[in-house]
């Protein structure tokens, strides 16, 4: 269960004002949850991603991110800068939660069909999608600078989770794919149209149609990622960074980020149109079912 | 830079990785096996095997690759 701590998601301060947080010396921690926790630290809202193996994104998760994005909806308790980093040892996210992903589709067995007959399941996971995309979207375009430090392992859901960040500082450990075309689908947390917005065909034809992964420095050399530091460096340059973001006028910063970071609406509107129609197929149920089942160790490789 | 020489930075670099004795390695090991790694882990030592010899190894350039030399024939390939 989570801890609340002071202040509740959605409640930002005591008062109830969020223009004017109680702050003092020591980081304030405001909300711990079972798949993350946040705390101020100065100017910065600092999330914390903690649920192992690798920050998994289900249920829970969105519950919790979605208290994050009231919070910042809210004001982020007046914060100026936003920071996403991950104590898990695996690294930042694996993405979706599949086993939750399969289980909750595929309770009453699996359909040989595939989910085309099951309006309700579909109706679940869309419904799943549109929450997920509303949270994103919030962080994607606060009115404030968002940081993310990343390492380790950032595939799928956990990409798209990183690619809601204005700037990425990534560990040379860190890994950058979506391997979604394996089980049969698309990214569905918005990914596509972000890495669209931000990057050349090339990369993203070739990330998404091969599944690879790619390295820190690839992934900077791409535009994707701001700064490559050393492995155990992220978090404490990436406070650098929301630090310095925090020293500017706040409306002029929440200005220029709108004139450089517009939401691809439509386009992330196709995508959860594409993911639904690809997961009634019967690939995807047989490519879940593998995953989950595969006593391998390392299905991460392809 | 000969396979011999690719193969013996690639030991070293596992080795360092996941705290083993590089003596210990050798050429024909299976590295999933005898280093007793998981995906996350093979994803660690990539990364490391990309920085160190400054190349771009994609994932499925590594379907079917087990071991150290096999390894050391495709960072070769680009070199």
């Amino acid at each position: 269960m989570a801890t609340e701590f002071p202040v509740e998601p959605g409640n930002p301060t005591k008062s109830g004002n969020p223009a004017q947080p109680e702050r003092c010396m020591e980081p304030e921690r405001l909300y711990a949850g079972e798949a993350l926790s946040w705390h101020l630290n100065e100017d910065t809202l600092e999330v914390e991603l903690h649920r192992k193996p690798c920050n998994e994104i289900g249920t829970t998760a969105l519950r919790e991110l979605e208290a994050l994005a009231d919070v910042v909806r809210q004001g982020a308790h007046g914060a100026r800068a936003l920071l996403w980093h991950s104590s898990v040892t695996r690294g930042f996210s694996a993405g979706a939660d599949l086993q939750e992903l399969y289980h909750g589709l595929m309770d009453g067995g699996l359909p040989p069909d595939g989910l085309a007959a099951d309006a309700r399941k579909l109706a679940e996971v869309r419904s799943f999608l549109d929450r997920i995309h509303d949270a994103f979207n919030a962080f994607d375009q606060a009115p404030l600078v968002t940081v993310g430090a990343v390492r380790g392992v950032c595939f799928g859901g956990g990409f798209e989770l990183a690619l809601t960040c204005d700037v990425l500082v990534a560990e040379q450990n860190a890994r950058f794919a979506f391997p979604e075309l394996r089980l049969g689908l698309v990214p569905g947390f918005g990914g596509v149209p972000r890495l669209r917005r931000d990057v050349g065909n090339a990369a993203i034809r070739d990330l998404l149609l091969t599944g690879r992964s790619i390295r820190a420095s690839r992934a900077h050399a791409l535009g994707l990622v701001s700064q490559v530091v050393g492995n155990g460096e992220a978090l404490g340059i990436a406070r650098m960074v929301a630090q310095q973001a925090a020293r500017f006028d706040a409306q002029t910063t929440c200005k220029a980020k709108r004139f450089i970071k517009t939401l691809p609406a439509s386009e992330l509107r196709q995508e959860k149109d594409l993911f639904i129609e690809l997961l009634a197929s019967p690939t995807v149920a047989r490519a879940l079912k593998k995953f989950v089942e595969s006593k391998d160790l390392r299905p991460y490789l392809p | 830079m000969t396979q011999n020489d690719i193969t013996t930075k690639l030991i070293s670099l596992a080795a360092e990785r996941f705290q083993q004795e590089a003596s210990t390695l050798s050429a024909a090991d299976d590295l999933f096996d005898r280093l007793g790694i998981d995906s996350y882990q093979a994803l660690e030592l990539l990364s490391d095997v990309e920085n160190a010899f400054n190349v771009e190894v994609p994932d499925y350039e590594l379907q079917g690759v087990h071991t150290f030399a096999a390894l050391a024939e495709v960072i070769g390939r680009r070199l």
